[in-house]
């Protein structure tokens, strides 16, 4: 169903949007269990008498998630509550084992912070609100069982950080980029893969539309569990049109719980049974608050990675990279160390941020491939870089070598010579085949001479063509050049 | 060999380091006690007689082998609360009625280690809720004194059985008072530690502030031996204190002397009745005796325990049992249609009425809108509480009050009357609110069922407490009474 509305009257409203983004913490073993976290195990092999909620057992809590946390309250300026507390939210579902999960209410481990994104072109400051520690629950199965519902509790127990943003977003382009800052920044701090697909990010979005000018919120629906970059965006837009669409209808907005069907993409409300939910929240009576103390943060300080944005004014500043190279390199922390790892090498920051950009940078998409799973090591890489450097191979050369490399794997200084690419940089060499294109091509010789200062190239290009593009070019230019002039 | 269950605990580990007689020796006499005498009582739920066996012909060899463990060969029972590895561990509810734990709780399996003998899993007042041992899905325990009367609750079927014999001493959780009420009513010595002395894991909460493990003995000094092997600090409960366990038996002799103790003005408030009266003179006047000095000492908020326990309890309760929805284990019921129905129906038959009663008040309590008047209130409250205990405390080294309002009640007396019933831990409530070690022990008879008093020390001073009603037992001699079979 899709919903048009003038576009001189959509520019009349603007909507109002915070984010809620649970981020699945990469730690080895779950929030309260000594249970692997791993992904993609047979059902239920991953679950323990914790994670099961078997009568008498008691959450402990995993130490290592506390640092995960404090590094994202330090990465967004925020302050980290002491004695951070846990609660119980209590609902029934067949995937929450205890029939509560273990999450946080008063004093968040992460509260306040902000983060800068690009909006239009400009940077805004995007505030949140608080980050808090909660316990995944599990999966229900409902595709897979004829008129009944598997549930698979490996997921259950899985530490989340839960991200909550303040109001401040102001359209799906917006909320899109917020939560890429949101990805970039786990990411760097290596706390979650934040790999959406595998649903290790995933995002509730709270959107409501007003009036421009208007001071009042309007009423809010929530987007629930939405888990791609695209159908974010597309969810959001839809559902600012559906409220709009409501409202210049003359109907009321009523506050929902929206699901975004992605396969129609269009939103939804839910039965209202289903979210009708007062978690009665308490105080977690098997958990004592939780002491952070100062000389914890500083340690944690000091293991701190370079967040993206330090990264990318380095990279122009150190590397001499244009805005643009160093925005798309710092992009994924990833392909930022490759690069890194390659200019080490080369020492020659452009052409290898080219090579990486563009290249590399294709054969990886063609493929579908992360940075991680390139088959062209940075070793490699720089040292094709580096014979382009010392001329051994030219530009055009390097590429037919790229590919090469790509489906073999192998080192480009063995390709070259197994294949003899190497470049014909001896002059003497380059004079015959000179002499030797002017003998066959007489007529073109005198027309050069006589002023037709195209078929310069004409000679280039034999020359390049007889030598099978070996010759250096450079050095074609100059003897030609020279032999002309005699 | 017929009278080995009067042997102490003591007697006991000194006769079969001895070899007077056998592990399986002392394993089989309580065996055939139980068969023969537990019909009348109902104090098992499940009885281990092979495992048993097993583990006391094991315990033999070790004392052949003078590899023996500190309590080994001592037969004792765990209240079902308790989870036992491969063992039926019910909690007195239909909705675990055919669960078997893959794991044992820490309590039990620190009592294993010690070599004691496990003969089986006492009953209980459903999910522990209860001061009576009505409540339980398999039945109401009788008080060995008095069959028609009442063990008390909720760890009645420990009690009962400890008091006729049925075992050398038995585990039991206090939440309110359901060590020392039962203690109380049946004549026995019963500690409830300080919260966190005893490691909650594997033992099924009912509300876990609260939630507290302990002994219930026929002495102080056999409390001491197991409470001296179930306590310390544990990992596996974030809840767990530090410190490391303590052997109490070998402060037990500590002398009374110089002892304060301080008696609340405000329990006296209560209309007792006057056998209570008396008997709270009789026992003043022993441990004074002892050397103990008494004063009044004054806790304002005590009025507040019993409606603060009866918000918080329930609240804790009503989120603990929610794990109990007929998906993972325990009780389902019979072909659901749907999601809601499995839920409705699965919670209405598997649940009693005490424990449902205390889920909806608990629910209440914890919903939007009433939170702030009840919960957290009541939260604040218990504070209160806890702080006037520590002003006491600077004051006084224990503080001494009757176990509960009287003797044990004929069964069916308070059933249909829960707020009658809920008044017998009026006594008892207060020490857990504040987390507080408190004991209860047998200090005299009325109509021939036994009455108990109770002494709350300040945390981490069960050795006072024991040490204390050690002193009072060895010149006194209810403790060492046995009911008629």
């Amino acid at each position: 169903m899709a919903i048009t509305i003038e576009k001189k009257l959509l520019k009349e409203w603007e909507s109002v949007i915070g984010l809620e983004i649970h981020v699945q913490l990469n730690t080895k073993s779950k929030l309260f269990s000594g249970a692997s976290t791993n992904f993609g195990a047979e059902p239920n092999t991953q679950a323990c008498n914790i994670d099961l909620g078997l009568p008498g057992v008691l959450p402990v809590l995993n130490k290592e998630v506390l640092k995960m946390a404090v590094k994202f309250g330090l990465a967004i300026n925020a302050s980290i509550n002491s004695p951070t507390n846990f609660a119980r939210k209590n609902y029934f579902y067949p995937d929450l084992p205890k029939g509560y999960q273990i999450s946080q209410l008063d004093s968040p481990i992460v509260e306040g912070g902000s983060v800068d994104i690009i909006s239009k072109e400009e940077s805004k400051n995007i505030r949140i609100t608080r980050a808090h520690l909660e316990e995944d629950a599990g999966k229900s199965l409902h595709e897979d069982y004829e008129g009944m519902t598997g549930v698979d509790l490996n997921r259950a127990g899985t530490p989340l950080l839960e991200i909550v943003s303040e109001p401040d977003i102001r359209s799906a382009e917006e909320a899109v980029s917020y939560l890429k800052k949101i990805h970039s920044i786990v990411r760097y701090l290596d706390i979650s893969d934040g790999n959406m697909s595998e649903g290790s990010m995933r995002c509730d979005a709270n959107v409501s539309v007003r009036k421009k000018g208007d001071t009042n919120l309007g009423t809010r629906t929530e987007i629930k569990n939405v888990n791609s970059f695209r159908f974010v965006e597309k969810a959001i837009n839809f559902e600012i049109k559906r409220q709009i669409g409501l409202i210049l209808n003359g109907q009321e907005i009523t506050q929902d719980t929206i699901l975004y069907d992605s396969s129609k993409d269009e939103t939804r409300p839910m039965r209202s049974k289903e979210f009708a939910n007062d978690y009665r929240y308490f105080p977690e009576p098997d958990l004592l608050p939780v002491i952070i103390e100062n000389s914890f943060i500083d340690k944690v300080k000091t293991e701190m990675p370079e967040l993206l944005e330090d990264k990318r004014i380095r990279f122009i500043n150190v590397f001499e990279l244009s805005d643009y190279d160093a925005d798309v390199l710092v992009a994924n922390r990833d392909i930022a160390n490759y690069f890194e790892n390659v200019v080490e090498i080369t020492k020659e920051p452009k052409l290898s941020a080219n090579w990486i950009m563009g290249d590399l940078s294709a054969f990886l998409n063609k493929e579908n491939l992360e940075i991680n799973e390139s088959k062209v090591s940075f070793e490699n890489l720089a040292n094709l870089i580096l014979r382009i450097l010392d001329s051994t191979i030219s530009g055009k050369i390097a590429k037919e070598i790229f590919e090469i490399m790509w489906e073999s794997g192998n080192d480009p200084n063995m390709i070259i010579e197994e294949k003899g690419l190497k470049q014909v940089t001896d002059s003497s060499e380059i004079e015959q085949l000179v002499d030797k294109a002017f003998m066959e091509n007489p007529q073109q010789l005198a027309d050069l001479k006589s002023g037709k200062d195209k078929l310069f190239g004409f000679f280039v290009g034999q020359i390049m063509k007889v030598s099978k593009g070996k010759a250096s070019p450079v050095q074609v230019n100059k003897i030609l050049k020279e032999k002309l002039e005699k | 060999m017929s009278e080995l269950y009067r042997f102490s605990i003591k007697d006991k580990l000194k006769g079969l380091l001895e070899r007077k007689f056998s592990s399986i020796e002392i394993t089989e006499s309580y065996i055939e006690r139980i068969k023969n005498f537990d019909s009348n009582l109902n104090s098992y739920i499940t009885l281990t007689e092979d495992l048993a066996i097993k583990k006391a012909k094991e315990s033999d060899q070790r004392y052949q082998a003078k590899t023996n463990l500190p309590l080994d060969g001592i037969p004792i029972a765990h209240k079902d609360i308790f989870c036992t590895k491969d063992t039926l561990t019910t909690c007195g509810s239909r909705m675990l009625s055919d669960f078997v734990p893959p794991y044992s709780s820490t309590v039990v399996e620190k009592l294993d280690n010690a070599g004691s003998i496990t003969l089986g899993k006492t009953n209980m007042d459903e999910f522990a809720m209860g001061s009576s041992n009505e409540t339980s899905f398999f039945g109401e325990v009788k008080n060995p004194w008095n069959k028609k009367f009442v063990p008390g609750g909720s760890s009645g079927g420990s009690a009962s059985s400890v008091a006729a014999g049925l075992c050398s001493a038995a585990t039991a959780t206090d939440t309110g008072g359901s060590i020392r009420q039962p203690a109380s009513l049946c004549g026995l010595t019963g500690i409830k530690p300080t919260y966190g002395r005893v490691s909650r894991y594997g033992m099924i909460a009912f509300a876990s502030s609260l939630d507290q493990g302990g002994v219930l003995a026929k002495s102080s000094e056999d409390a001491a031996y197991l409470l001296s092997h179930m306590s310390g600090n544990d990992p596996k409960d974030s809840t767990s204190l530090k410190e490391e366990s303590i052997d109490f038996t070998k402060t037990i002799e500590s002398s009374l002397k110089g002892i304060k103790i301080g008696i609340p003005k405000q329990f006296f408030s209560y209309d007792l009745p006057d056998y209570i009266q008396k008997n709270i003179e009789e026992t003043k006047k022993e441990l004074e005796k002892l050397g103990a000095i008494f004063c009044e000492v004054d806790l304002p908020n005590l009025d507040l325990s019993l409606p603060i326990y009866y918000i918080l309890a329930p609240a804790e309760c009503s989120a603990n049992l929610s794990r109990y929805d007929g998906v993972k284990f325990g009780y389902r019921c019979e072909n659901p249609k749907d999601l809601d129905d499995l839920y409705l129906r699965t919670r209405k038959e598997g649940f009693g009425d005490e424990v449902k009663r205390r889920i909806l008040i608990g629910t209440y309590a914890l919903s939007a809108g009433f939170y702030d008047a009840y919960y957290l209130k009541a939260q604040k409250c218990r504070r209160l509480v806890a702080e006037d205990f520590e002003k006491a405390f600077k004051k006084v080294d224990l503080i001494f009050s009757p176990t509960t309002p009287g003797t044990a009640f004929k069964a069916g007396d308070k059933v249909d009357d829960p707020l009658e019933m809920y008044l017998q831990d009026i006594f008892t409530i207060p020490a857990n609110l504040a987390g507080l070690p408190a004991i209860s022990f047998p200090t005299g008879f009325h109509n021939e069922l036994p009455i108990g008093m109770q002494l709350v020390a300040n945390k981490l001073e069960e050795s006072v407490l024991l040490s204390s009603c050690h002193q009072f037992q060895k010149i006194t001699d209810y403790h060492k009474k046995w009911p008629s079979q």
